[in-house]
């Protein structure tokens, strides 16, 4: 078993989805966490389909992906979180008229020029073959932002998520850090869907806060433990996949699942127990 | 000067008018109770002196007191159910006020730890912040707005939802903060026959019109009248 784990990473392809992924996956579950409590986990899901009809069009004009949809996807992530703070509409009904907007423009699009090819399929479930050297180093960066960021804006995003009036009303400007928070969310999205697919992407966003938040008490707990288990899914997931041939981002959501399930039952053991 | 001072204040809620030219001012060290019936705008106003909503017209200025110098306690429903958080990490939160702020300093800790002896819940400090009684999430909150001020704080229906014994806890520590500390009060509630005793100044706003006055101007309307009956004078 060992043996066919490190088999892994002797394969090129292999270590930029490993990179790339682990990255994404540390991201998406410090992300998550603000997003799930604040009730804005669709966001994700709507963002990602966006992602795949700027992917779809960048594909039909012979464009480089990542520079044609992460514009395109930060524009979204503004429109979304303006659209779900101040419309008639409702948050969730925003993002589904966004994002199946966006789908279907990018299967017109795609019905025009190339049909659903490999690469389109790749998109939407996503492809461990489909990073470029340039794509990798883009991603690199972007996430290393990402995390970075996270990070030196850690107590501001507890204090703006936990109580969102209480901050306004002692000065922090709370407009900023939503606007940053979907900002993070929608280039880690981007970066995140060239492996796991479109339709799979949001899941690393949701799963990991919610399996931390099944045991753990405390906001720093949480965030520790669902970069831990995100992480560890990933490699997992990718590890099934590459044992058995199957798509990485399936499995990587897989992987969550069961994680997912195994942190109930602790949960559970732990609440009757104390 | 006034410490606030508001004139002819009016604002709206859902484009419906909520608040109708409220005047009133507040003094270092005074007790405010906003009170009156439900849908008068007491909550309005509130937002409107935290600077959480645009007045429609008139003015609030502050003197001595910056925009983010108020320690706020919001309504409970504000904050989720499920909300995984230490207590310590709530309190600690009200550092987190204006400009940037990369960690905690050792002043902040030192701040934070004062304000949960000063509010009796040391022992609860490690807890998660859901699993607390009413009560004690009321008390760690206040705690949270002493961290970020110790000159004015903000009351939106501080005890609804308590039993009458924890809510009359809640009002003598507010009380003692405000006697003792030299904290200045303004409280939301419609919990008139508790309250008043405790402030130095009501608002009382109706939908027939506003009074502002001392409590024991107060006590001569015939509002007051109705509530305490003959009891008026105690």
């Amino acid at each position: 078993m060992l043996e066919s784990f490190l088999k892994m990473f002797e394969y090129e392809f292999m270590l930029r989805a490993i990179v790339v992924g682990a990255l994404v996956a540390l991201c998406s579950a410090l992300l998550g966490i603000t997003l799930v409590l604040k009730r804005y986990s669709m966001i994700g899901d709507g963002l990602s389909h966006v992602g795949f009809g700027a992917l779809c069009v960048a594909l039909a004009m012979n464009l480089a992906p990542l520079t044609v949809s992460v514009p395109v996807v930060i524009i979204a992530a503004f429109l979304l979180l303006q659209i779900s703070e101040n419309s008639k509409i409702k948050g969730d009904a925003a993002i589904a008229l966004i994002s199946s907007t966006a789908l279907a423009v990018g299967i017109m699009v795609t019905s025009t020029t190339t049909g659903i090819n490999s690469d389109v399929n790749g998109y939407m479930f996503g492809s461990i073959l489909a990073m470029s050297d340039t794509d990798v180093i883009v991603s690199i960066i972007l996430s290393v932002a990402v995390l970075l960021l996270y990070i030196v804006f850690y107590n501001k995003i507890f204090a703006v998520t936990f109580d969102e009036s209480f901050a306004r009303a002692t000065g922090t400007k709370t407009k900023l850090y939503n606007t940053l928070v979907s900002l993070l969310t929608a280039v880690t999205i981007v970066i995140g869907m060239r492996i796991m697919g479109a339709m799979l992407i949001s899941s690393l966003v949701i799963f990991p806060a919610l399996t931390a938040m099944r045991v753990c008490r405390s906001f720093r707990r949480v965030v520790i433990t669902s970069a831990i288990v995100s992480v560890v899914c990933f490699f997992a997931g990718l590890f099934v996949s590459f044992c058995f041939s199957m798509p990485a981002g399936a499995s990587v959501v897989a992987a969550n699942a069961v994680m997912f399930i195994i942190f109930s039952i602790v949960g559970m053991i732990k609440r009757k127990v104390s | 000067m006034s410490m606030i001072s508001c004139e002819k204040v009016y604002m709206s809620y859902d484009s419906t008018k909520a608040v109708n030219g409220v005047s009133f001012d507040v003094e270092k060290g005074d007790f405010l109770c906003i009170v009156g019936e439900n849908g008068t705008g007491k909550s309005t106003l509130l937002k409107g002196i935290l600077g959480l909503q645009k007045l429609n017209s008139g003015t609030i200025v502050f003197s001595g007191i910056r925009a983010g110098e108020i320690g706020y306690l919001p309504q409970k429903t504000l904050v989720q159910k499920d909300f995984p958080a230490s207590v310590w990490e709530v309190i600690l939160s009200g550092r987190q006020t204006r400009g940037f702020k990369l960690f905690y300093t050792p002043e902040d800790r030192r701040i934070a730890k004062e304000n949960i002896a000063l509010m009796g819940i040391e022992e609860i400090k490690n807890k998660s912040f859901n699993e607390l009684s009413g009560g004690q999430q009321q008390r760690v909150l206040l705690a949270r707005a002493l961290c970020a001020t110790q000159k004015l704080i903000l009351l939106d229906e501080p005890t609804t939802g308590l039993d009458p014994f924890v809510t009359a806890e809640l009002y003598n520590l507010i009380a003692k903060l405000n006697r003792e500390h030299g904290v200045t009060v303004i409280m939301v509630t419609h919990d008139i026959k508790n309250s008043v005793g405790f402030a130095t100044k009501i608002l009382s706003m109706e939908h027939d019109g506003d009074f502002f006055g001392t409590t024991q101007e107060y006590m001569k309307t015939p509002a007051a009248k109705l509530i305490f009956g003959g009891a008026a004078d105690a």
